[in-house]
């Protein structure tokens, strides 16, 4: 009786010990996680539930549609082992770029868009060409695009603000996917849910989304199981996933009560997806990683690492087009001002996501989750009304502790 | 070095009739690094006034026991007594040995090139009364410390302006700044001229007459006997011979105690029958990355058979690393010249990945820095090198990957968990069997092994000699740059000695010995 209750016990032991070994080693996937949910409920509650109404909720999206954007780039950059200070400037440029086109000389809003692209990818291969061909540090190479494309606007927009920009040109941030579904079951659901509308399109996205998170992570899990890779506890992997398919559903079914799925989020999360399975399907993601990880060691396994440095540039350098494009129309219009210190909201986000300064370390899923945290944090302390210089102070720390958070766990593990 | 054998040595002011007064002695030393002795109860004694040269292989310990004794292994990292000047030292950091006037000046000069000649030779022990430099006195005590040591240059002139000789005799003169008793000299004649050489070493005798105690270690035995009192030799970390340098001290007696040891069974058996020429490199000429008048690879010419394994002989810095690396995508060297080609076909090796694709391989002699992305997976480093094998249009297949992986964890009994396993966490052998994995999935016809069992245990070496003897046998050419003679003379089929750039030997199994070996390399 005694033996098998000691059995028990030890078993139970071992369970628990799993546990807590997994999260440690862990700990800071999960705990970014949690901290996002923190956040969010820690503003829920003090703003008086505005921080999840609808409207904000849209709000948040969109006002941190061309960080996010940048974001993908940037942790790509930064996992090679480099740094791109310019993307606010070049941003900024981006926008003046596409006002001067549109509004001083009547281009056509989609050759606007394509030489604006191209654009951003010549200003990024120009300045990669210098840091991978010339060894020129990035961060001294970078520093220099920034002064360079910030002068460039003001020269670009003779110092004014240049708007308004067209109806075709606003709908790429401010325009929504519009409803496919007939207006009766939209109806429907508004009576179901006690709201004023329910956008049928959106609410149907939230669960097909978190559907294929469910479907896709256990799919993940079963190959994991089959190769024997040590694996989460069961408790955890459904504790994560149906957090995150629930938040999906959360989210959609907020924005389908405002007006529905902004462009913005789907050209987001479509970019989000893509660049994620870039950097974890594709040999040319694995072969960034292993530059990050060991140029040398990399350069000696036969990778192109001067290419692939040039390439992670240029590539930074389009997005951070398409982030100027999104930001001038959802303001409506280029000032000199655009994309000012934006380069370093988007660094602290890929930071934050977990990468690593030295290089090789970081996801995409990290850097999202980064961008959003410090969107929550903006937003939320907005609405509370915390002065400007408050926000700073507090952001500043998030980030310190985020990577001091980083380097005590790598050492506590060493 | 030619010619430097024809010194008639004037070992001036021998110490024979001195009363004996050691001045250190170094009591049962024994060091252990993870998985490996590198020190093993080694005794040293050294006499107030004498130059005392330690001899030894590559990995034989020598430079460890160095850096016991300096303090960078600081006291209590290591088993063993240190007496100097007649008290137990516990020598905590390189401070503490520098307070007691020992100081050692490595092979790495470890001077700023950017400061000039008087801040290097003050850097942290400035001339300066708090805090402002004062610049009259430093450099007025530089000029005094440069004529010790013989050297014309204004104070002011900057370190990297002048050449490797004189920077050598920049490092003696600041350790005679901070008093000097007892100074080691770490091969301070590997990358000199001969009569920067012989300058250096007539500086070390003058400075013996002045009082100050010198150990120097050296490879060039004809040195050795110019200059030394007397000698210790260290084999696989443990003391073998403390001899009395003289006339009847012979460098053939010293070479034998350096080489001379038990053999059997440390290789594993076999029988080859190498067939035609595989791969052949001819008139490989190569100069140095930075310093671009230096030669480092003169007029190089190898080959390699179908199935044999081809050993490079040399000391360090013989540039075997640079000549593989140079021909492997030429990775090292500037103004590469020279023809390489594989079945008589002149083959493309310009960059890494034609080498690769030409079907060469190199393994790096230093697996941590150069080999892995330690941060990374067993999986991601096996695939690394032919991610095209393992991939559709640019997209990976994981399952496959990990097929790969799981194969060579298998067919090099790679001792771990999983190949999940981050390579950082395996041990030294384990993580070699790594990078053999990576370049073995590259399916090449020539593999450049470069040291392929530094820093791993005698059981692991075995396993690495099965594995390239199996790889000799299915008909690859096997290149091995090795430090350590036994292993060249159990393994390989031929041996090529390779010196100063040079190589200056080729030795059948038949006719190779570690003394024929050693002979050609410190005589050439």
């Amino acid at each position: 009786m005694d033996l098998a209750n000691n059995e028990a016990a030890t078993s139970t032991a071992t369970k628990t010990k799993g546990i807590a070994e997994y999260l440690k080693s862990h700990l800071r996937e999960y705990g970014l996680l949690f901290a996002l949910i923190a956040v969010m409920a820690f503003f829920q509650i003090v703003t008086d539930g505005t921080l999840l109404r609808a409207v904000n909720v849209t709000n948040l999206l969109l006002q941190n549609s061309y960080i996010i954007i940048m974001a993908l780039g940037m942790l790509i950059v930064i996992v090679s082992g480099n740094i791109d200070l310019s993307v606010g400037s070049v941003m900024g440029f981006i926008g003046a770029l596409a006002a001067v086109m549109i509004v001083n000389y009547d281009q056509s809003v989609i050759l606007t868009i394509l030489v604006c692209l191209v654009a951003g990818g010549i200003i990024g291969a120009a300045q990669g060409y210098w840091v991978a061909y010339w060894r020129i540090p990035s961060f001294i190479v970078t520093l220099a695009g920034m002064l360079v494309f910030r002068g460039l606007s003001l020269w670009l927009l003779e110092g004014q603000s240049v708007g308004p920009f067209p109806k075709e040109f606003q709908i790429l941030a401010t325009g929504y996917v519009p409803d496919i579904f007939p207006a009766g079951i939209g109806v429907f659901f508004a009576e179901m849910f006690d709201a004023r509308r329910v956008n049928t399109l959106a609410l149907f996205t939230g669960f097909a989304a978190a559907g294929l998170v469910v479907w896709l992570s256990l799919r993940q899990r079963s190959q994991n199981k089959a190769y024997g890779i040590e694996d989460e506890p069961a408790s955890f992997f459904w504790g994560r996933t149906l957090i995150i398919a629930a938040a999906l559903i959360f989210i959609l079914f907020k924005l389908s009560q405002f007006r529905g799925m902004p462009n913005v989020l789907i050209t987001m999360g479509v970019l989000t997806v893509i660049y994620a399975f870039i950097t974890e399907t594709t040999t040319i993601g694995r072969r960034v990683y292993a530059l990050g990880g060991n140029q040398k060691a990399a350069k000696l396994s036969g990778i192109k690492t001067e290419r692939l440095t040039f390439l992670a540039f240029t590539n930074m350098g389009v997005l951070a087009a398409a982030a100027g494009l999104v930001f001038a129309a959802r303001l409506n219009t280029a000032t000199p001002k655009a994309g000012f210190a934006l380069e370093l909201d988007v660094i602290a986000a890929v930071f934050i996501g977990g990468a690593s300064m030295s290089g090789g370390v970081g996801t995409i899923i990290g850097a999202v989750v980064g961008a959003f945290l410090m969107g929550v944090l903006n937003n939320g302390m907005s609405i509370m009304g915390i002065g400007i210089d408050y926000q700073q102070m507090i952001k500043g720390l998030v980030l310190l502790a985020a990577v001091i958070f980083d380097v005590y766990n790598k050492n506590k593990s060493a | 070095m030619t010619g430097f054998s024809a010194w008639s040595g004037p070992r001036t002011a021998k110490s024979k009739d001195k009363i004996m007064n050691p001045i250190l002695e170094m009591r049962r030393i024994t060091k252990t690094f993870p998985g490996v002795k590198a020190l093993d109860n080694v005794n040293l004694t050294v006499q107030e006034g004498e130059i005392h040269a330690i001899c030894g292989e590559n990995g034989a310990g020598k430079s460890t026991l160095m850096k016991v004794l300096s303090g960078v292994y600081p006291t209590g990292t290591y088993e063993g007594e240190i007496v100097y000047q007649g008290k137990t030292a516990d020598f905590r950091n390189i401070r503490d040995t520098e307070d007691r006037g020992i100081i050692i000046i490595h092979q790495e000069l470890a001077l700023v090139p950017q400061l000039s000649i008087a801040e290097n030779i003050f850097l942290g022990n400035e001339r300066a009364s708090r805090g402002v430099i004062d610049w009259r006195k430093t450099n007025r005590s530089t000029e005094e410390l440069l004529a010790k040591v013989g050297l014309i240059e204004p104070p002011t002139t900057k370190v990297d302006s002048i050449g490797v000789g004189k920077q050598q005799l920049v490092e003696i003169a600041k350790a005679l700044s901070k008093n000097v008793k007892l100074l080691i000299l770490d091969e301070p004649t590997a990358a000199l001229q001969e009569n920067d050489s012989r300058k250096l070493l007539d500086l070390m005798l003058e400075l013996k007459a002045q009082g100050v105690t010198c150990i120097i270690i050296s490879h060039k035995l004809n040195e050795v006997r110019y200059v030394a009192d007397r000698v210790t030799v260290i084999r696989d970390g443990m003391t073998v011979a403390s001899l009395e340098a003289g006339d009847a001290l012979s460098e053939d007696e010293i070479v034998r105690h350096m080489v001379g040891r038990d053999m059997t069974h440390r290789f594993p058996e076999h029988k080859r029958t190498p067939g035609n020429t595989l791969f052949e490199v001819k008139d490989w000429n190569v100069w140095h990355p930075e310093h671009t008048e230096r030669q480092v690879i003169k007029n190089a010419a190898m080959t390699v058979r179908a199935g044999e394994v081809v050993g490079i002989a040399g000391v360090m810095g013989a540039g075997r690393t640079e000549l593989a690396m140079s021909i492997f995508g030429k990775s090292y060297g500037r103004n590469i010249s020279g023809t390489a080609t594989l079945r008589g076909e002149p083959i493309d090796v310009s960059t890494v990945d034609r080498a690769i694709s030409a079907g060469l391989a190199y393994v790096t002699e230093d697996r941590k820095s150069l080999g892995l992305i330690l941060d990374e997976t067993i999986r991601f480093n096996t695939t690394l090198s032919n991610l095209d094998e393992v991939s559709t249009g640019g997209i990976l297949n994981h399952n496959e990957e990990t097929k790969v992986a799981e194969r060579y964890r298998e067919a090099l009994a790679i001792r771990t968990p999983s190949v999940f396993q981050k390579a950082m966490n395996l041990s030294g052998g384990n993580q070699q069997k790594v990078v053999l994995a990576k370049w073995l999935f590259t399916q090449p016809d020539v593999l450049i092994l470069d040291e392929p069992t530094r820093g791993i245990d005698v059981g692991a070496k075995y396993e690495i000699y099965t594995i390239i003897n199996d790889l000799a046998t299915q008909g690859k050419g096997v290149v091995m740059i090795s430090s350590e003679m036994p292993e060249l003379l159990g393994m390989c089929d031929r041996i090529y000695v390779m010196n100063e750039g040079e190589l200056v030997g080729e030795l059948s199994a038949a006719e190779a010995n570690q003394e024929r070996i050693m002979s050609l390399i410190v005589n050439e």
